[in-house]
């Protein structure tokens, strides 16, 4: 990879493991913040194991500052693995929720179909308004926004990212290695160190 | 009467009813810990009224400003490598101990923290002395936590004890709910906590790149090692000197790693960074091979970047991770324990002299000495220099003692010359450049160490920023022998304003009260000399004084402190005037 393509920013997924600590969120966002970099999204809630959290971070940086990024993070000792992900290396998704007035969409067909071809789906309808959602990439919850504002949309709502890593096994075999009295090999291992050793130091994987 | 029941109650089989704040002092007691610098108030009041049945077994330092207890926690922990204890109420009590906290962390000093809080049914109602700690001091802690119920706090102050101490130490602050204080609840006992599931102290030495940075050290044909505090950390010292004696390697000290190698050992060729020596900045642009050993390339360290050891290949030993690649690439990164990986690394190098690379380390000393030193040491006419007071402080103490430092010109003069035999015998706020620092952690110091004599070198500004901790001086009796070195400016700034801004001398023309007489008001002996003729006979006064002494010293107004790497210049750019 040539130097210029390694200074160049990009979108980065942060995917953060933790323990459920009050002031942790906090602890995290000052890492971002004392470098004065804005966080674009920012989602946590439970994982797959309990009383572990995830944090799914969005953030526009080069690979430099994302890598050193992760490294603050992991830091904290409540932090249990922070990996990060290019867009490319990631599913993700963003839902959007928008509320529409009930006799526009009643009088005009039209509307209806637009809805269909965008992948909306009712979730409530009343007498006055009904709420449609979606989920998709920004771009698609965008251009619903742009297609239902002629029509009269009253409110629009949207996610933070959610994002499953591709290579990702998963975390329930990593969290028993973390649990183990004397850790498993693979935790006390540096995946920084080996990343670096293969020339990977912008991608990481689980 | 309580020596026998805190025994009976750390080994009862049983649990028994108490109250949290006489299970956190138990807590600190299996913790070995021995002594607290502390300041009560209204939020802590139930641990100070526990504390006061623990007297016999915990020695309490009554502080006269909680910055100064923390400061002081951290030279207790500097001078004697164990954890600094701090007791402070909540609100101001906690806020006042930010500084030292961020100190703390910056210079990776172990702490425990405890802060009284208002009760829990009260969090969040603008109580009185109420403020939010934990989110206060969350970025300048390894780790803080609030306890609202009395059951967690065994299991609380042995994981803070933990984290303190372990990996890259760091300061710990634990937030205690009144109620969480009074509240009685049973007491299981008290079990030290080694393993967190989330935490990561120490890590695999990895076999491959020790073996890599053996081979980089045996191929090079001019190693140079740079250590830090990290060595100290480690209590690594003597698997250091091995390290370096077997491979030959000149060997370079941050500020913060000063002492862990004698003076006047033949492979310590100086100080690094803005005010370091000549050749250690010149030759590390002319190295082939840069071993950091526990340091962390900052900036006043390593100047401008992409100047730095371009030509070298650069191995790094660190414990953090997070430092490794952070300032300066590593060609091989050593992660770890230097006292793990330096005798790995040292029992695959070859035994080797680098006598001619040695050599152009000591040609640039001489010019250092013709150029500088021996003016700043040894002048023989005109008003007194900081370095000549230093000259004669080391000829008395023949390098034995511990030196604490405040923070600006005193400092990088104390720290460039001061003899050092021993390891842990250099004090300073090297990160975070805490200027107030000296006075409380100088009596921190004689606490942690009180065989040693322990010497508080300050200047005329940062003596004044603390100096209520006299009254701590008087009522505990420690004793702490101060020497500031008043030259009647805040002489760092000025000396960038003479330098760097067109000599516009903008609020640094500082006046003093008469020290002396300061000291006298607390019962401290003192005197101060301006004429060279009494100098050597005044430090000799104070260093065999029995008890706390002051001495000051009034040295030239304008001295400017060389070398000098300009903020922005290259190291190899450091100028000798």
């Amino acid at each position: 990879m040539d130097n210029q393509a390694h200074n160049e920013k990009q979108e980065y997924n942060i995917t953060v493991y933790t323990e459920n600590q009050i002031g942790l969120l906090n602890r995290i966002a000052t890492i971002f913040s004392r470098r004065k970099l804005n966080i674009e999204s920012l989602n946590t809630s439970p994982s797959e194991i309990e009383g572990i959290h995830r944090f799914t971070i969005v953030i526009h940086v080069t690979p430099e500052v994302v890598r050193k990024l992760a490294g603050q993070i992991e830091k904290q000792v409540e932090v249990l693995k922070v990996y990060y992900n290019t867009n490319d290396d990631v599913i993700w998704q963003e839902m959007a929720l928008y509320k529409v007035p009930t006799e526009v969409i009643a009088e005009k067909a039209l509307v209806e179909r637009l809805l269909r071809v965008n992948g909306a789906r009712v979730v409530v309808i009343r007498k006055d308004y009904t709420v449609f959602e979606t989920t998709g990439h920004r771009e698609e919850t965008d251009n619903l926004i742009k297609v239902l504002q002629p029509f009269g949309l009253i409110e629009f709502v949207r996610s933070a990212r959610i994002a499953i890593i591709k290579h990702s096994e998963g975390f329930n075999r990593k969290l028993r290695e973390f649990e183990g009295r004397e850790p498993h090999h693979d935790v006390v291992e540096n995946e920084y160190l080996d990343r670096k050793a293969k020339g990977l130091y912008d991608v990481m994987y689980p | 009467m309580k020596e026998k029941q805190a025994t009976e109650l750390l080994d009862a089989k049983e649990a028994t009813t108490i109250t949290g704040a006489e299970a956190l002092l138990l807590a600190l007691i299996q913790e070995q810990v021995d002594t607290i610098f502390g300041y009560p108030g209204g939020a802590i009041m139930p641990i100070y009224d526990a504390l006061y049945d623990y007297q016999d077994k915990l020695k309490h330092v009554l502080v006269r400003h909680e910055q100064g207890g923390i400061h002081a926690a951290q030279g207790f922990a500097r001078s004697s490598g164990k954890v600094g204890v701090v007791f402070a109420t909540s609100g101001p009590g906690a806020t006042n101990l930010v500084t030292g906290l961020a100190d703390a962390l910056i210079d990776s000093t172990p702490l425990v923290c405890i802060t009284g809080q208002v009760f829990a049914h009260l969090l969040g109602t603008d109580a009185f002395q109420e403020a939010d700690v934990i989110s206060i001091s969350a970025p300048v802690t390894k780790w803080n936590y609030q306890v609202t119920d009395a059951n967690e706090i065994p299991e609380v102050l042995a994981k803070a004890f933990h984290f303190a101490k372990s990996g890259r130490p760091g300061p710990v602050l634990i937030d205690i709910a009144k109620n969480a204080q009074l509240q009685k609840f049973e007491f299981k006992g008290y079990t030290p906590c080694s393993h967190v599931r989330s935490y990561r102290p120490k890590p695999i030495v990895r076999k491959e790149y020790i073996e890599q940075a053996a081979a980089l050290i045996n191929a090079a044909e001019k190693p140079f090692v740079l250590w830090g505090q990290g060595v100290i950390l480690g209590s690594a010292e003597e698997e250091f000197k091995t390290f370096i004696e077997k491979a030959g390697i000149p060997s370079a000290w941050t500020i913060m790693g000063a002492g862990a190698l004698p003076s006047d050992h033949p492979l310590n060729v100086g100080m690094l960074g803005m005010h370091g020596n000549y050749g250690p900045n010149v030759l590390t642009n002319e190295c082939d091979v840069l071993i950091a050993i526990g340091m962390r390339f900052d900036d006043r360290v390593t100047g401008r970047l992409d100047k730095y050891a371009k030509q070298a290949k650069v191995i790094h030993l660190d414990i953090d991770p997070s430092e490794i690649d952070k300032n300066v690439k590593t060609t091989v990164p050593v992660w770890g324990d230097c006292k793990e990986t330096l005798p790995a690394l040292t029992e695959l190098v070859e035994q080797k002299e680098h006598k001619e690379w040695l050599q152009k380390f000591k040609d640039y000393e001489q010019q250092e000495v013709d150029a500088v030193i021996r003016e700043e040491l040894f002048p023989t006419a005109g008003e007194m220099t900081m370095g000549e007071v230093i000259q004669h402080l080391n000829e008395l103490t023949g390098g034995e003692a511990i030196i604490v430092t405040d923070v600006g010109q005193h400092q990088m003069v104390a720290c460039r010359y001061a003899k050092l035999n021993h390891t842990r015998s250099n004090i300073t706020s090297g990160g975070l450049g805490t200027m107030g620092f000296a006075l409380p952690a100088a009596i921190g110091a004689k606490f942690g160490a009180p065989d040693r004599t322990v010497v508080a070198v300050m200047g005329d500004g940062g003596f004044q920023m603390t100096l209520q901790e006299l009254g701590t001086i008087m009522q505990s009796g420690v004793d702490v022998k101060m020497l500031i070195l008043n030259n009647q400016f805040l002489g760092m700034v000025r000396q960038w304003q003479e330098l760097f801004h067109d000599r516009r001398y903008s609020f640094v023309d500082i006046t003093s009260p008469d020290f002396v007489a300061l000291a006298s008001s607390y019962r401290i002996a003192g005197k101060s000399v301006n004429k060279r003729e009494d100098l050597h006979e005044a430090l000799n006064e104070m260093l065999t004084h029995k008890g706390s002494y002051l001495l000051e010293v009034m040295v030239t107004k304008e001295n400017n402190v060389f070398p000098m790497v300009p903020q922005g210049s290259s190291v190899s750019e450091i100028r000798l005037k």
